[in-house]
């Protein structure tokens, strides 16, 4: 267990398995705190949709331990998972908006699911639209917005709940670089008013757009932290973000 | 405006955190259009039939006992007239004597001979066989086993020949033909039951089965299992409220046009099979059953479903 008792994940030693497939993650050990700014990197089949199921509890890890939030989440009773999941913002690499909803009502399901009065949802998520452009399509249903347009609503569905932390799966993959900027400029925003970012990218350009960030790197399932920056990242940098 | 805009926002909210409309627009909604109303109506419809058949059977039985219950008949067998008419006599004066007796009627020949008439042809009951003499007796109590033994020894004294039999006994038979009709109707009750439960089962999995990705999304952001249960629980309950509302429409007018049937025979014992208000308030709650077995069976497979995942 981390020294850090202000950790919000900390894996250690997993590894993970499908069926009888040898493992696609080994050995994984880092530990995410509060208000820092992770890339996560690594080639095609590396693991890193794999790394990022674990992260937002849609699997289980065949081995080691993970704990977020404080808690054990593999003992945890199932029940208790939803609150652990709705302190997280999550872009899937394909979206994986509900079809039949217009994209104000996909926006809205995070605050619908957390049980936020009607009253209170319109707004946010109008202003949530307005900021990610699409305050005119938010009647259209996503099979008649483009990619990039469809991806924006999945970011804005990430982020509208103000998520601890907020998992971006290839967030910026199918926008051009105008929007991809603004957007991470988003996830800096959200960064800076204490959510930890998680993103997963193929994209070495955008690495660099975020100076502070901390970069992890996957390598046929295993994860490279040459320097231990990840596992006992300073202490002092870590408490010192989220106030900068 | 107030009272109907909040009583609005309440059906538009839900009464808990994300059920209602909303939550149930995120299965899409087919209506009439999907084949779980039209199978919903057919079951309720063909279990009012049932439980209507059931209900006029039990009325029916139960007419029929309180109508016999304190009955009792005594025959008094004897070829010959003379000491037959001579008995007779004497079990009436018992009769009359007897506190236990409410009332009798001995029936007159001329009645038995219309009764026997259809058997054995117009005036040659009296001349060729020896008709027994029939005493109608109303007991104050039940013409149970104990009575009848306790009235067959006292007229033993008096008439030798006389033989006492409780009326409901002749029909103990159809008695039990009924009950046996009953129980038939209860078990296609059930059955029918069933058969709406398993239905709703395989569209519940179905609906699942076409709405994964949705479920998946909703349980990746947080929803509770109670919550996902809840959206489908709601397109199962108001296809089962659509679909109960037509089959006891249709049901009722099967059992309506059955009653009339039977109605026309002016049969006495199928007189009294005809339905009472509480009866048509039980047939009116079988849609209500079925809303509720429809809902508690697509949030059981909806719960057993998501419970898979993590």
């Amino acid at each position: 267990m981390s020294d850090f008792d202000s950790e919000i994940v900390a894996f250690d030693n997993v590894g993970l398995r499908y069926g009888t497939e040898g493992e696609v993650l080994r050995d994984v050990s880092f530990t995410l705190y509060p208000g820092s700014f992770y890339f996560l990197t690594g080639a095609s089949g590396a693991g890193k949709t794999s790394l990022l199921k674990l992260l937002y509890l849609a699997q289980r890890p065949s081995r080691g331990a993970i704990r977020m939030f404080g808690a054990d989440v593999i003992t945890l009773p199932r029940a208790r998972l939803p609150a652990f999941r709705r302190r997280l913002g999550v872009v899937f690499q394909d979206f994986r908006l509900v079809s039949h909803l217009s994209a104000f009502d996909n926006v809205a399901l995070p605050l619908r699911v957390s049980g936020v009065p009607e009253s209170d949802i319109a707004k946010p998520v109008a202003d949530m639209l307005d900021w990610v452009g699409l305050s005119h399509r938010h009647e259209a249903r996503p099979a008649t917005l483009s990619g990039g347009e469809q991806q924006r609503v999945a970011i804005a569905r990430a982020v509208i709940g103000r998520p601890d932390m907020l998992i971006a799966d290839e967030p910026t993959g199918n926008v051009d670089p105008e929007m991809a900027l603004k957007l991470l400029r988003l996830f800096e925003a959200l960064n800076r008013l204490g959510t930890t970012v998680v993103v997963a990218t193929h994209d070495v350009h955008l690495l660099k757009k975020v100076p502070d960030s901390l970069i992890m790197r996957l390598d046929k399932g295993q994860l490279s932290d040459p320097t231990g920056a990840l596992r006992y990242p300073p202490r002092a940098a870590h408490r010192e973000r989220p106030a900068s | 405006m107030t009272r109907t805009s909040a009583l609005n926002r309440a059906v538009v909210r839900g009464l808990s955190p994300f059920g209602g409309d909303r939550a149930a627009r995120l299965v899409p909604q087919a209506r009439l259009a999907g084949p779980m109303p039209w199978v919903i109506a057919i079951m309720v419809a063909l279990t009012v039939v049932a439980a209507a058949g059931g209900l006029a059977l039990q009325n029916m039985v139960e007419a029929a006992r309180a109508e016999l219950s304190g009955g009792a008949t005594v025959q008094v067998i004897e070829a010959f007239p003379a000491a037959r008419e001579e008995q007779a006599r004497a079990v009436e004066t018992a009769l009359a004597a007897d506190p236990a007796v409410a009332s009798y009627r001995r029936v007159p020949e001329a009645e038995l001979d219309a009764l026997l008439e259809p058997w054995l042809g117009v005036g040659s009951a009296d001349a060729t066989v020896p008709v027994p003499a029939l005493i109608d007796v109303r007991l104050r109590g039940a013409a149970d086993r104990a009575a009848i033994d306790r009235l067959q020894t006292r007229l033993l004294d008096v008439a030798p020949d006389a033989r006492v039999d409780a009326q409901s006994g002749w029909l103990q038979p159809v008695f039990g033909a009924i009950t046996s009709l009953q129980w038939l109707a209860i078990a296609l009750v059930v059955l029918l039951a069933l058969t709406s439960a398993a239905a709703v089962w395989l569209a519940a999995r179905s609906a699942l089965g076409s709405n994964r990705n949705t479920i998946e999304i909703v349980h990746l952001l947080g929803g509770t299992d109670g919550q996902i249960a809840r959206i489908f629980q709601r397109s199962v309950g108001y296809d089962a409220a659509l679909g109960g509302a037509v089959g006891l429409a249709i049901g009722i007018a099967g059992v309506v046009v059955l009653g009339r049937q039977f109605a026309a025979l002016a049969s006495g014992m199928v007189a009294g099979g005809g339905l009472t208000l509480p009866d048509w308030l039980t047939l009116a709650a079988i849609p209500v059953a079925g809303v509720a077995i429809a809902v508690i069976t697509a949030r059981l497979t909806v719960l057993a479903a998501v419970r898979r995942m993590l």
